[in-house]
């Protein structure tokens, strides 16, 4: 295996394992504001012991998040060093802002959350919960920033630098709002969102099966349940809004989703399918026009195809196409359990239907599943471009690190990690069994379900 | 005298100097603390030194990680020629900080004593090497190292193990040791405390021999480390303060003052990271043996519109990073008290 391929399998294994704990962090913070607000405003002792409880859980996950990120803030210099050379003028800013206004942020008050209870007024540590979860806002919004651009560069121009190119800012919001940003925010927000609620709704559904904490259980459960549905239906609008971004942007990564081969014309969408990269044919069950008609609003209208590229610039289209599927069919999935959800527990039977409450419990793995297939869509169908248009991706890497050392790196990170989610999961485990302290607090405290 | 108008390149200079010095002063202190950990035996011990850096540590590593990030946006051909031509040395330093992190936070989560003694273990053997780690990188980049045409790396891993080089490690080492055992002064009470402040007594000693060593080396066998001096003999205060403040730690610690010790030991601290800057500038990396293929301040950064927009953000996001990590210093200020909520 060649060092550009090393150097890529390097990169997509230690950010598809951190891209575990961010979107996790962010969900979270978000139900930890929710509750903590709520016991603010109720005084009601319930929500105090469920932000304590997920309060631990988070900082759990935090710490997993920070240890497997600080791998990501060097690796573009690391293993990416042309590439580093070329945009680091427009990235490298986009990453010292991020590290300026969401880590600091996060980083500091997440002290106060986890440690801040006997130190500081019940308001100063909801104060903290806000900020934390803000920062991890805000440092999604830099990241997606950076991204966003490798995929519609704005705002900028190439000059000569020293002996080779590089791409200089010309136009800093144009660059920060460049034409994808805003539709990949909201779409990755959602997913995180998504990630945090189906993680509580899964403890808590466990809970109510176990028949123990079932109270703390039923309005965890709750809360999670409003957010998981607004996330899985707003997904609807950010997904369609950012796959018509691609269209009009990506025409070759919307061309791999959908395995349009036709140079112009019409294009289907496939429920499911395998693409046949040789023979340029996709087999499976499609709706006719569909995707025209979701880009245009008109069946009839022609889509670029994969045969308008030079076969040197189009991405590898049946792993595109499989896991923009794969993410679409779980995102259904997501939509239609957290609308059941509703339904019961509209018609009180929520936290007795057993099949229910065991389905909620392995829906926390959706989440993450869509949240790492719609990146591996994502990065994958922008191939071969590490930024769309301008620089190859096998331009891009550090010249002089070789493909034993990437292997040797390669190796320690596998290992590494493996022993890290072996630890982590064990954890997680302990402390979800152990389960919020004090059951009996609970019932003096009344009922905050009823 | 010195020259102070200065340019945009090398407000940027000291800016990410700023940042670094930020980071060795407060992660100094919990790496300090880490290398330390193992002297202790009793578990109830243990978890005091850990829960002294436990509200901090995280967004001590975040000066770090910014400053990374600033090095990225203001120099990206040092962030990109270092960070791949280091590349086995900085994939190390990934390890040893990865592994300091998930200990600080696994340790405390099982009872069992294998459980408790691997983390322990990762969580020092993490802190030791981190420290060495990040100093050897200093020696390096301070004694030079062989450049091609274009600013990359021409040597190898081997390359960076040479005596300089390990000297600045090692001291590096004991510096962070001597600022832990400071800080952990503050931080404990009782027969504990009493044995911490035995340990400022010989991690100062050994710091100061390195200290020592280094310097002689520096003016030794690094004359483009003291170039400046001799042009700007003003300059030789600095030095002359870094020994006051040196000298002024075990009087402190005498009186029973740790807080002011520990003030001197940040002082030290900044006063040589700013000697490192003024032999360096405006050299970024010191190319050896051919001087004219060395990163400077002004071939290797961003374009000035960059330099200027990061430099508003700067503005806007250190003062508050400064003002909120102040006041959650001053909330956990005080003797460790372990709670439901310590680690």
């Amino acid at each position: 295996m060649d060092a550009i391929f090393l150097a890529r399998l390097q990169f997509a294994l230690t950010i598809a394992f951190h891209y575990l704990f961010p979107p996790m962090s962010i969900g979270l913070g978000l139900i930890l504001v929710i509750m903590e607000g709520t016991y603010l405003r109720t005084g009601n002792e319930l929500y105090h012991r469920m932000t304590r409880f997920w309060v631990k859980i988070f900082g759990l996950i935090f710490a997993m998040g920070v240890a497997t990120g600080i791998v990501m803030e060097f690796q573009f210099g690391t293993n990416w060093s042309r590439y580093s050379r070329y945009v680091g003028d427009i990235f490298g800013s986009a990453l010292a802002a991020e590290g300026i206004f969401a880590f600091f942020l996060e980083s500091g008050f997440l002290a106060l959350l986890l440690f801040g209870w006997n130190k500081v007024s019940k308001k100063v540590h909801f104060l903290a919960t806000v900020l934390v979860c803000f920062g991890a806002h805000f440092s999604a919004v830099w990241i997606i920033v950076a991204n966003s651009w490798q995929q519609t560069p704005a705002g900028f121009h190439i000059v000569k630098h020293g002996q080779a190119m590089r791409a200089e800012l010309t136009d800093f919001w144009a660059a920060v709002f460049n034409p994808s940003t805003l539709d990949r925010l909201s779409h990755t927000l959602m997913g995180a969102w998504q990630a945090g609620a189906f993680f509580v709704l899964s403890v808590s559904a466990y809970y109510l099966l176990k028949k123990k904490h079932e109270q703390f259980a039923r309005v965890s459960m709750k809360i999670a349940l409003l957010v998981a549905v607004t996330a899985s239906l707003l997904q609807l609008v950010t997904g369609h809004s950012s796959a018509d971004g691609v269209a009009a942007n990506q025409p070759a990564k919307l061309a791999a989703f959908e395995g349009h081969f036709d140079k112009s014309a019409p294009a289907d969408m496939y429920l499911l399918g395998w693409v046949d990269e040789e023979k340029e044919q996709v087999s499976g069950i499609k709706i006719k026009g569909l995707l025209s008609y979701l880009v245009h609003w008109d069946t009839d209208r022609p889509i670029t195809g994969l045969r308008a590229f030079p076969p040197e610039d189009r991405p590898p289209v049946n792993l595109v196409f499989q896991s923009y599927h794969l993410m679409i069919t779980i995102g259904m999935g997501l939509i239609g359990l957290s609308l059941l959800g509703l339904l019961f527990w509209w018609r009180g039977k929520l936290f007795s239907s057993r099949w229910l409450l065991r389905l909620f419990v392995v829906a926390v793995l959706g989440p993450h599943l869509a949240n790492q297939l719609g990146w591996l869509s994502a990065e994958v169908g922008r191939q071969p471009w590490i930024v769309h248009g301008m620089l190859r991706t096998s331009e891009a890497v550090s010249p002089r690190v070789s493909a034993s050392e990437i292997w040797a790196s390669l190796i320690m990170f596998g290992l590494v990690y493996l022993l890290l989610f072996a630890a982590f999961i064990y954890l997680l485990d302990h402390k979800i069994k152990h389960g919020p302290a004090d059951e009996t607090d609970a019932q003096q405290a009344g009922r905050a379900d009823a | 005298m010195i020259n102070l108008t200065a340019d945009l390149n090398t407000i940027w200079f000291v800016l990410v100097g700023v940042l670094l010095t930020g980071y060795a002063i407060l992660d100094g202190f919990d790496l300090g603390v880490g290398a330390l950990h193992l002297l202790v035996k009793e578990d109830r011990d243990r978890r005091i030194l850990i829960n002294a850096i436990g509200p901090v540590w995280d967004g001590n590593e975040v000066w770090l990680v910014t400053g990374g990030g600033a090095l990225f946006a203001a120099f990206p051909l040092v962030y990109a020629e270092i960070f791949s031509g280091f590349y086995l040395a900085f994939m190390l330093l990934l390890c040893t900080l990865i592994f300091r992190a998930v200990s600080i936070e696994f340790r405390s989560k099982q009872p069992a004593r294998w459980w408790r003694q691997m983390w322990d273990t990762g969580f020092s053997v993490g802190s030791i090497g981190a420290s060495l780690l990040i100093g050897v990188a200093l020696g390096n980049i301070a004694w030079g190292i062989p450049l091609t045409p274009d600013h990359s790396y021409a040597g190898g891993f081997l390359d960076l193990l040479r005596p300089y080089p390990l000297m600045v490690g090692l001291t590096t080492v004991a510096l962070f040791a001597m600022h832990g055992a400071i800080y952990l002064v503050m931080k404990t009470e009782g027969e504990l405390h009493d044995r911490v402040r035995g340990w400022v007594r010989w991690t100062i000693i050994v710091f100061i021999l390195c200290h020592v060593s280094t310097t002689l080396a520096t003016l030794l066998f690094v004359p483009h480390m003291t170039e400046a001096f001799k042009h700007h003999p003003l300059l030789l205060a600095i030095p002359v303060l870094n020994g006051l403040a040196i000298a002024n730690i075990p009087r402190e610690m005498h009186h029973g003052r740790a807080f002011r010790a520990f003030l001197s030991s940040c002082a030290s601290m900044a006063a040589m990271m700013l000697l490192f800057g003024i032999g360096m500038h405006p050299n970024m990396v010191f190319s050896n043996p051919v001087a004219e293929h060395s990163m400077t301040i002004y071939n290797a950064s961003s374009s000035p519109r960059t330099l200027r927009i990061m430099l508003i953000i700067a503005g806007l996001g250190l003062p508050i990073v400064l003002a909120y990590t102040a006041s959650i210093y001053w909330i956990f200020r005080g003797k460790v008290k372990l709670d439901e909520s310590s680690y």
